[in-house]
């Protein structure tokens, strides 16, 4: 079965396929999947609404607390995570041309693009800790409440996005591995190209999240 | 990008075998090229918004943020997210999740600027 894997072409695994002719529905599961990423959607939406309602309270205050953020390392994970998307791309689209091999590559890739991210967003978050804002930390407790609001919402909002980077990694792992025992296959890929769906996601909220808190100054 | 039109067809001989069921299977992969250009005009756009905060702190750094974000945003979901690809559904489906949230955010906004 691991044979299977590196170097035969579509065509060794099609007769396969055609004998099974096995029942699925890959439009239907995919339209699943889209439902399930409007409830992301509207997860991180709701937020979004708490941070538009506070900074329309508090403006100067938020403007004051973003000067504390460091805007090298918030645009630094903003490419890391725009290229990731890329790997991931190209991980599909080699799948879907029968390249198994440079198809993991662009997942191994991929997966380390998100190691990079947490990596620093580990060190902003220590630097954050280290001078006391922290959700309970004293700084951030002795902040005028806009200031206050502000980091809240910076590390509910980035933890939790943070937390959907870890589930992308674990989900590329296990689908890393469906490819090696070929149940993820060249003629058999949409859930590999569902965790690229998902991928994006994450991708396109961190988007959002760069303009909000790093760049209001 | 019709490259693999042939060994597209080739590898999936159950994309025909049961009519609807496979036919986004069918769909010829997106060139690479296509993707890599998505990739560095998002970069791109990127650094336009970073430079704006940067040269014009204030309302036009944030005015700026407030354009190009959003055709970040459509990049990757028509091209990394395939939704160019896909059929009109998914396209109509997305924009009533938004439109949605965009009604949820209105009503709070018409809540709070008349408290």
């Amino acid at each position: 079965m691991h044979a299977e894997g590196g170097t035969l072409g579509a065509a060794a695994v099609s007769p396969a396929a055609a004998a099974h002719h096995e029942h699925r529905d890959d439009i239907g599961s995919k339209t699943g999947m889209w439902l399930f990423l409007f409830t992301e959607l509207l997860l991180f939406g709701g937020l979004f609404i708490i941070y538009a309602v506070y900074r329309h309270k508090y403006g100067t205050e938020f403007h004051e607390a973003a000067h504390e953020l460091n805007k090298a390392m918030g645009v630094t994970n903003t490419f890391v995570l725009l290229t990731s998307s890329l790997t991931m791309v190209l991980a599909v689209g080699a799948l879907q041309r029968a390249r198994v091999a440079e198809s993991l590559r662009w997942l191994g890739a991929t997966f380390g693009l998100a190691c990079c991210f947490l990596v620093i967003k580990f060190l902003e978050w220590s630097a954050k800790h280290h001078h006391g804002i922290w959700p309970g930390g004293e700084h951030l407790h002795a902040m005028p409440p806009g200031e206050g609001m502000f980091f809240n919402l910076y590390f509910m909002m980035t933890g939790l996005h943070g937390i959907h980077v870890l589930v992308g990694m674990g989900v590329m792992g296990s689908i890393a591995a469906r490819i090696r025992s070929g149940h993820v296959s060249p003629s058999r890929y949409a859930a590999l190209e569902f965790t690229g769906l998902y991928w994006h996601l994450v991708d396109l909220v961190w988007i959002f999240l760069l303009p909000l808190f790093y760049l209001t100054n | 990008m019709h490259d693999s039109h042939t060994t597209g067809g080739h590898a999936q001989p159950a994309a025909h075998g049961d009519g609807h069921a496979g036919d986004h299977a069918a769909h010829a992969p997106v060139a690479t090229g296509t993707f890599v250009m998505v990739w560095v005009a998002l970069l791109a756009l990127t650094m336009v918004t970073v430079a704006a905060s940067v040269w014009f702190p204030g309302k036009v750094g944030i005015g700026v943020a407030m354009v190009v974000t959003p055709i970040k945003a459509a990049l990757i979901l028509m091209w990394f997210m395939h939704l160019k690809y896909e059929t009109a559904v998914f396209r109509v489906m997305f924009l009533s999740a938004i439109m949605i949230l965009a009604l949820v955010m209105g009503l709070t906004f018409f809540d709070y600027s008349f408290r």
